[in-house]
């Protein structure tokens, strides 16, 4: 207790920070500024807005979503301050760490609270802290008229709070607390409006798959304990790349896999995120878009220590990678409800993240930086449906949209802005951040940079083709509104934070990609791109492929939802368009093979232990007392007086003992 | 080995609620001011629990502190001997915290009947309650076995009135049940303890602890004496397949009932094993450890599937104990002191997350005049609330990163895994269980359209004469439960992020105890990793 107390209460003199180096890149020691040492209140900011909503109750109603609001863009003044303290140091003392408090010391396994503010957390600390306060503001107008709404608020600073947790902690066991943490902020959220159960179905099947995941966390935590006897980043990544016991490596790689598997919708724990779009659509923004399922992405960059040593768990990265974004696009092109297709591109975009993880050096940045880019541009685009949503009395169904860029101009203009920048055409984000990716795919020996890498470029094509049939059936072609629908453009507070991502959609890429400026900022975590890697087809070529590809993407879709008349009810359609629509039978296949059978075992199992388990311990028991009856005599008398004989004769043997001394 | 103390704290523990218990029974007077009389005995004991604990020194190296020792029937060498470790001090404390909570929550368990001695039904439950605390105080800190098998035995009688007189319909039968089986167990281990005096150097004070610790003893008597006591601490704790009692038990009886059932008496079985089985032999402990560890994981998951598979909200909670039993005593048989430490700290941590469960459900369950799951549905809508603690409370079950059960549980995982690594492996799976388990409740409790027919009290004043017809106001929270929520919650989230105040005062008492059991198998390794040295 004194140790908290003391740390909350310190100047930052007395708290204990540290320079460090993980991986290869050892950093030499540096004492932190001031500012840095304040890391903490990231993640207290948020967490205080969340208790004070939750705990005043009703008497917050006024003030509390401005409150969370207010408090959402204070983490980001102090994370833009560690940025900029950051920035003033030579690129290997940027890596700092600082204590926290003792957390657990059981016998041998001794984990201390901490946080590690280094390249890779600072990227991820600006991106959750300024998307997630622009989502604040959109929220303001958003959820304007919802009774609940402070709840609303309460739990979305609860997720800032985890996810900062997440990205800042220095041992994988903190590293858990966020991870579950923002695991519980997605339940609560995509169950906000849980009187439909439909909605509190979805949210628990998120935290159960989630928690599919997370066992293999917990197994890769275990495997780490075990083997390097401490579970901080410092300890497991600094010996993952001497002490390679590759057996080990590779079970603590798939394991970690597993888990990032499941946060971030990964095959084949992909099929909880299509149902999440029941929560509010600045929820499906922030959450299910630009961070917490990214957050699997950053798991693997943040070990790539121990998936260097692990070939094999790289290579299985890189082949979920490619299933997922093949799997996503697929289910991308059929969706008709607006927020299921976003969520279908979403999990095939991390995908392509998932992908560059795990090629290696010559992937770590572009993935961070294609995580970095989606952000925005995705949770742009999801801002925009939510407009529409606002805009057309909450209807989703696409085929009763159309013509929409008239009405509502901005939202068209924004969502155009992260449609172009998904879709990687210069020089719009995407192009620097996707298209990088595609050419590290290429790169390799044998039939891999083949197989990945055709499967990254054709996978581009295909998101194309279901973006732009996206676009084109919300925005243009024929008006096949209903009639109670008067689409309206939303307020400024919700049309600002959409354009500041669309800004950041069209130019982020630019900014940071054809400056280079991500690769160099990230270098110290994720190692120098290895010098001498090149695709099997030149660069140069692999860019006219992608953008020929993306033409013909939106040539086919300009063709069928622009030109071409959609009809309100979708056509019954090809065997695949039927597959993707279900999204390729994900849940008949959990349910034949998982829920079905468990129900049965579960029934089985009630029924045995009442009668079979339940009648021998009985009989057992009967037999011990005295008596060859069975249990149901029990209620007749015979056994009760033996029992309570059997008391009295035990109280007796004690009593006469008594007397006796 | 015992550090004497020159105030009976232990004895003073013990004492306090049993007068208080005298008191609340038979002093005339109002039912309401015998209730508040128990809360006052109950927070006494719990404030001079707390002075006592401060009196306990983690840096002693002798294993039991506070002592006290008397001679009780020296021609059996039977001695009244009381002494802790730190995890019978952090045991005790967490009986202690439970019983004022306990109490809170009984207030209107019981109803009070007409009459001029209509309240004596009302002291009767309350009094039995704190003669309840006085024997949980007596068995934990017991350091000699026949007086730990006195308190053992006697601890059946308070419950089984309080199952039997005060439970629900079929609580004759669910009393009996619980007899019988406990008295199975008892009968078994007193053999073994009247065997075991006779193996080791008998005299006055031939059953205290110390002196039948590291007894040599050939095998096959040393297995048959362990399997005595083991097969009392399994019915006791309980593990698969000993368990039926418990849904039982604990559905039938009262929610205060049952939470110190489940909650505090059950971790005698545990705690047994540490201190009884694993001290006093550790050989036949080893020996016994591939069945007791797949009795464990078996524990594990398939209380976990029988809670999945309930329609009973506390037969739900009974069997998520099941479950967790099997993660305390797999961390116990792994012979690790994170193990150890992870199992000791869960039982406490366990102790105030079902009683969370038991009493937050009791909640509704008193407001909605049924126990069962389908007649819910919706109540976030009318009792936000009480659903909020309802799922923390939950949350706390499914072992939520951030609260403590979190902590103990993966700490019994970490520990396990060195030595039992399939088992453990599979105990994880059980995570999985645990959010269907408690999630699937919550969803059928809580959420969907607001139930028909019902009104938040608060809705209920806005609305005027003619619509109100035909709806029946809810009360969310009353102070009372407030009252009784917010220590638990605290707990939680006190003993998740500073667990090590526990922790402390566990680690130096596992140690001891590995030492012992070191003594007999000195191939043990206690930190249980490979990377020996290489940790900070």
């Amino acid at each position: 207790m004194g140790t908290l107390v003391q740390t909350l209460a310190s100047s930052p003199s007395t708290l204990s920070t540290y320079a460090v180096g993980l991986a290869t890149h050892e950093g030499e020691a540096h004492a932190a500024s001031g500012v840095t040492a304040y890391a903490w209140l990231l993640v207290a900011l948020p967490l205080l807005g969340a208790a004070v909503l939750l705990l005043g109750g009703r008497r917050t109603d006024k003030f509390g979503p401005v409150l969370a609001t207010v408090l959402s863009w204070s983490a980001f003044v102090v994370g833009a301050l560690v940025f900029l303290a950051m920035l003033g140091r030579g690129a290997e003392d940027r890596a700092v760490g600082i204590d926290l408090f003792d957390w657990v010391a059981a016998g041998a396994f001794k984990v201390s609270a901490g946080l590690l503010v280094d390249q890779l957390s600072m990227v991820f600390v600006l991106l959750i802290t300024f998307v997630g306060s622009l989502i604040h503001v959109y929220s303001l107008g958003y959820m304007e008229h919802d009774p609940d709404r402070r709840r609303f608020f309460a739990y979305l600073n609860l997720f800032v709070a985890a996810m900062l947790l997440l990205v800042l902690a220095n041992s994988y066991l903190l590293l858990y607390v966020g991870w579950e943490g923002v695991g519980l902020a997605s339940y609560l959220l995509i169950g906000f409006w849980n009187y439909n159960p439909a909605y509190a179905t979805a949210a628990n099947k998120a935290f159960v798959a989630n928690r599919v995941g997370d066992f293999g966390l917990s197994i890769a935590i275990m495997l780490m304990f075990f083997h390097f006897g401490a579970v901080d980043f410092q300890t497991v990544l600094g010996a993952a790349g001497d002490n390679a016991n590759q057996g080990f490596m590779t079970a603590i790689g798939l394991m970690l896999l597993l888990g990032a598997c499941g946060k971030s919708a990964q095959f084949p724990l992909q099929s909880w995120l299509g149902d999440a779009m029941a929560g509010p659509t600045p929820v499906s923004a922030l959450i299910h878009a630009a961070t917490m399922v990214t957050a699997g992405v950053y798991l693997v960059v943040r070990s790539s220590a121990i998936f260097e040593a692990a070939p094999t768990a790289q290579l299985v990265v890189v082949i979920v990678g490619a299933i997922t974004l093949l799997f996503g696009a697929i289910v991308g092109c059929a969706k008709d409800d607006i927020k299921k297709a976003l969520a279908a591109s979403t999990m095939s975009q991390i995908g392509y993240m998932m992908l560059a993880a795990g090629l290696g050096p010559v992937g770590y940045a572009f993935a961070i930086f294609h995580l970095l880019t989606h952000g925005f541009f995705k949770a742009g685009m999801f801002l925009g449906a939510g407009s529409v949503m606002h805009g057309m009395n909450d209807q989703v169904d696409m085929r009763r949209f159309g013509g929409l860029s008239g009405a509502m101009k901005i939202t068209w203009a924004t969502f155009g802005l992260g449609w172009l920048a998904i879709l990687g055409v210069p020089p719009f984000s995407g192009y620097w951040s996707k298209d990088k990716i595609i050419e590290a795919a290429f790169i390799g020996e044998g039939w891999r940079p083949w197989v990945f890498g055709l499967a990254a470029l054709i996978g581009a094509g295909i998101t194309a083709f279901y973006m732009s049939r996206l676009f084109f059936m919300t925005f243009h072609g024929k008006k096949r509104w209903t009639d109670d629908v008067h689409p309206h453009e939303s307020g400024l507070l919700m049309t600002v934070p959409m354009m500041i991502l669309a800004v950041g959609s069209a130019f982020l890429g630019l900014v940071l990609g054809a400056t280079g400026g991500i690769t160099t900022w990230l270098e110290p975590v994720t190692g120098a791109e290895p010098e001498g890697a090149h695709p099997v087809l030149p660069p140069w070529l692999l860019v006219v492929l992608t953008l020929v590809l993306v033409a013909a993407g939106i040539a086919l879709a300009w063709l069928r939802y622009w030109r071409d008349d959609v009809p309100a009810k979708a056509p019954a359609g090809s065997l695949l368009t039927q597959a993707a629509r279900k999204d390729l039978y994900q849940d008949q296949v959990n349910e034949a093979l998982l829920m079905r059978p468990g129900i049965h075992l579960t029934r089985s199992l009630v029924f045995a232990d009442s009668k079979g388990v339940d009648g021998a311990a009985g009989g057992l028991a009967a037999l011990v007392g005295g008596t060859s009856s069975r249990l149901r005599k029990l209620q007749n008398g015979f056994a009760r007086s033996y029992a309570l004989t059997m008391l009295a004769g035990v109280v007796a043997i004690l009593g006469a003992l008594w007397v006796m001394s | 080995m015992t550090a004497m103390s020159t105030v009976p704290w232990l004895t003073i523990l013990g004492l306090i609620p049993l007068v208080g218990a005298l008191v609340v029974a038979f002093v005339p007077g109002s039912a309401e001011n015998a209730k508040r009389m128990a809360i006052g005995f109950s927070l006494v004991t719990l404030v001079v629990g707390i002075i006592a604990a401060t009196q306990f020194d983690r840096a002693s190296s002798k294993q039991f502190q506070l002592g006290e020792q008397h001679s009780w029937i020296p021609q059996f060498g039977v001695s009244y001997a009381l002494g802790v470790d730190g995890i019978a001090l952090v045991l005790i404390l967490m009986a202690l915290v439970l019983t004022p909570i306990c109490l809170l929550a009984a207030w209107h368990d019981v109803p009070e009947e007409a009459g001029p001695r209509g309240g004596q039904r009302v002291k009767s439950y309350f009094a039995l309650i704190l003669v309840l605390e006085t024997f949980m105080v007596g068995v934990f800190a017991a350091t000699d076995v026949f007086l730990f098998y006195v308190f053992f035995e006697a601890m059946l009688i308070p419950v089984y009135f309080l199952i039997g007189r005060f439970g629900g319909p079929r609580r004759q039968y669910a009393a009996m049940k619980f007899l019988l089986f406990s008295l199975a167990g008892g009968l078994i281990m007193l053999v073994a303890v009247i065997a075991l005096y006779l193996q080791g150097p008998g005299g006055s004070d031939g059953f205290l602890i110390e002196r039948l610790t590291g007894l040599q003893m050939d095998p096959t008597t040393e297995r048959l004496l362990f399997v005595g006591f083991f097969f009392a601490f399994a019915v006791k704790a309980p593990m698969v397949p000993f368990h039926t009692w418990l849904p039982d038990a604990a559905t039938e009886s009262s929610p205060a009932t049952a939470t110190l059932l489940v909650g505090v008496l059950d971790k005698v079985g545990t705690f047994g094993m540490i201190r009884f089985c694993l001290q006093l032999f550790p050989e036949a402990s080893e020996w016994a450890t591939p069945v007791v560890v797949a009795l464990a994981v078996i524990s594990v998951i398939y209380g976990a599937l029988l809670a999945i598979g309930q329609t009973d909200m506390m037969r739900l909670v009974s069997y998520t104990s099941v479950s967790h039993f099997g993660f305390i005593v797999l961390g116990i048989f792994a012979f690790t002191n994170v193990g150890h430490a992870g199992s000791t700290l869960y039982m406490v941590n366990h102790g105030f997350s079902t009683a969370a469960l038991f009493l937050f459900a009791a909640m509704l369950v008193r407001r909605r005049g049924s126990k069962r799951i389908p007649d819910f549905g919706g109540w976030q809508r009318i009792t936000p609330a009480l659903a909020g603690i309802f799922l923390i409370a939950g949350l706390s079950g499914l072992g939520l990163p951030g609260l403590a059960s979190f902590v103990s549980e993966f700490t019994v995982l970490v520990g396990s895994f060195p030595t039992q690594p399939v088992a453990a492996v599979i105990a994880t799976a059980g995570i999985i269980l645990a959010a269907l388990y408690i999630l699937l409740m919550y969803k059928k409790v809580m959420t969907g359209p607001k139930p028909e027919g019902l009104v938040s009290e608060r809705e209920h004043d806005r609305l005027d004469e003619p619509a109100r017809r035909g709806l029946t106001a809810v009360r969310d929270l009353t102070t009372r439960e407030k009252l009784v929520a917010a220590p638990l919650i605290a707990a939680f989230l006190v003993l998740g992020f500073l667990p090590n105040l526990a922790l402390n005062v566990i680690n130096p008492a596992v140690d001891q105890t590995l030492s012992h059991v070191q003594k007999a198998i000195p191939n043990l390794n206690p930190a249980g990793t490979v990377a020996e040295g290489s940790s900070k």
